[in-house]
């Protein structure tokens, strides 16, 4: 309801002259762009390939599949190490007191102060983007997967123990599930963390993608095509949220009114 | 096809530990005890008497500061299957289903999947727990988990049964019907049962011996046989009598519990 209020609000605006299109375009021209972004550049010839494939041939849906590799990449190469990791020192102290300290440090480092380094280790494309995701999304995970095993009730590894399990069953079917709340919302911040540094490195180290594209579009003062790109990227954002929701919801039927 | 009780020997077991305060309890001061297999036994006493002390020795989870532990002649030296654990907190693991719960220990001792199914089968229909099978514990009430908690014990097979309070939580209706479960259960399979109550009527309830407590350190202040046949009456005379007995003995270990709280050296 109310968007659809702050949209005719808007478009009214615009329409009664009181907006600059160049500061901030009526939402009509910014749709006409966003489905001009969307839809295929050059009329169907069966030569070049399927229908198919000439649909999906917008500059839009490359740029997005674009984003969405390099979110993924990087989200499945830092998840993927922030969750074994996370598992030891949570359940290993001496693991953790080890490590803590070093992972204390570069904590609070914001993946975007990478962006030197990362250039200058991994050059320009996608290898430099693909490494800030990675931090960004190292450490939410690692984070709450330490958490998530440092507050599995004692009870449980009790009657685990109790029941014959050894160290690796405790784990693995005891430590890893219990933890699994803590662990899925790591994830979450994690792949909202994926997006903002997505579109960052996408702003300086590579020549397509959401991000990269939003900001070519303002070295032509094409503000409606800034913010169709701005609300591309909301959409895929809204996405992926939901689905991480129903994989948690699915993950977490046991956990559902435990909460407190 | 279930294995025979085992005995206990309980011989010269003391406990000592410092309280997040600073204190030096001694909580088990020189228990002697010899359960024999198959005994229904109950410790009574106030909190504070190391009843639960005592089981978390027998379990192997937290070993005596002095004295020795045999379980079916075998020193204790850790927590084992052999000697099943049923906590007041139920402590089912709530992202398993009931019958996964069930089958997690029958896992762990390497059964294939046809005899773990089948197993789980016999115990979800011994504890009336069928139509439960596919819930999570979460969707259950005290009582349900507590026979769910049951049932994944009694799976593995153990040769004695450890009970810390396992009633405590429930209601009185809850309760009084898990104890006669508890009861045929019991009669029918064997176990070596070792029941930590505060309940003097449930332990009359339910027991061959009762073991009554003294508030710290904990000794044992009296060794009581039961005779009275099952199942019992709790308005037979003979009951209330015997209530009236124990009652008083674990009054006075009441009194002296309240006397040390108000003298600020409690730590429970």
């Amino acid at each position: 309801m109310v968007p659809v209020a702050l949209i005719a609000l808007w478009q009214a605006a615009a329409s009664a002259g009181w907006l600059n299109p160049q500061v901030l375009p009526s939402p009509a021209a910014v749709g006409l762009r966003w489905w001009q972004y969307l839809a295929p550049t050059q009329a169907f010839d069966p030569a070049q390939g399927s229908r198919f494939m000439w649909l999906i041939s917008g500059e839009l849906l490359h740029d997005a599949a674009g984003s969405l590799y390099r979110v993924l990449t990087g989200f499945i190469i830092g998840a993927g190490l922030g969750l074994p990791l996370g598992l030891l020192m949570g359940a290993n102290d001496r693991l953790f007191k080890l490590l803590n300290p070093l992972v204390q440090i570069l904590r609070p480092i914001p993946p975007i102060a990478y962006i030197p380094l990362a250039i200058l280790w991994f050059g320009l494309g996608n290898p430099p983007a693909v490494f800030l995701i990675v931090i960004g999304a190292f450490f939410p995970v690692l984070m709450n997967t330490i958490a998530g095993v440092r507050q599995v009730d004692g009870i449980y590894l009790r009657a685990a123990r109790n029941l014959g399990a050894d160290q690796l069953t405790v784990f693995r079917r005891v430590m890893l599930p219990a933890a699994t709340p803590y662990i899925l919302s790591g994830m979450r911040i994690a792949i909202g963390t994926a997006f903002i540094v997505v579109i960052v490195s996408e702003m300086i180290a590579v020549n397509n993608g959401l991000g990269y594209r939003i900001l070519e579009a303002r070295e032509y003062f094409w503000s409606d095509k800034i913010i169709a790109g701005m609300f591309t990227i909301g959409l895929l954002g809204l996405g992926i949220d939901l689905l991480m929701g129903r994989l948690n919801h699915h993950l977490l039927r046991w956990h559902r009114g435990l909460e407190h | 096809m279930s294995r025979s009780p085992a005995s206990i020997a309980i011989q010269g077991v003391h406990k000592r530990f410092t309280t997040a305060g600073g204190t030096d309890v001694v909580a088990l001061a020189g228990i002697d005890l010899a359960i024999a297999p198959g005994e229904f036994v109950c410790l009574l006493g106030p909190s504070g008497c190391g009843k639960s002390t005592l089981l978390n020795a027998i379990s192997g989870f937290s070993p005596p500061s002095d004295g020795r532990i045999e379980v079916a002649g075998r020193t204790v030296t850790g927590p084992g299957p052999d000697r099943g654990m049923v906590f007041q907190e139920y402590a089912l693991f709530p992202w398993m289903t009931v019958a996964q719960n069930i089958a997690f220990g029958l896992q762990i001792k390497g059964l294939d999947k046809a005899a773990i199914a089948a197993e789980v089968e016999r115990w979800l229909a011994l504890l009336r727990l069928g139509e439960f099978r596919d819930r999570f514990p979460k969707d259950l009430s005290g009582g349900m988990r507590q026979r769910v908690a049951i049932a994944r014990v009694l799976a593995i097979d153990p040769p004695v049964l450890l009970m810390d309070e396992p009633f405590g939580a429930l209601d009185a209706l809850s309760r009084r019907a898990l104890q006669d479960e508890l009861v045929k259960i019991w009669s029918e399979l064997g176990k070596t049962i070792v029941f930590v109550t505060h309940s003097i009527e449930e332990a009359i309830y339910l027991a061959d011996r009762i073991v009554v407590m003294t508030y710290r350190p904990g000794t044992v202040k009296a060794d009581v046989r039961v005779t009275m046949p099952r199942p019992r009456d709790s308005s037979d005379p003979a009951f209330n009598t015997l209530k009236r007995d124990l009652g008083a003995m674990v009054m006075a270990e009441q009194a002296r519990h309240d006397e040390a709280e108000r003298a600020g050296l409690t730590m429970d």
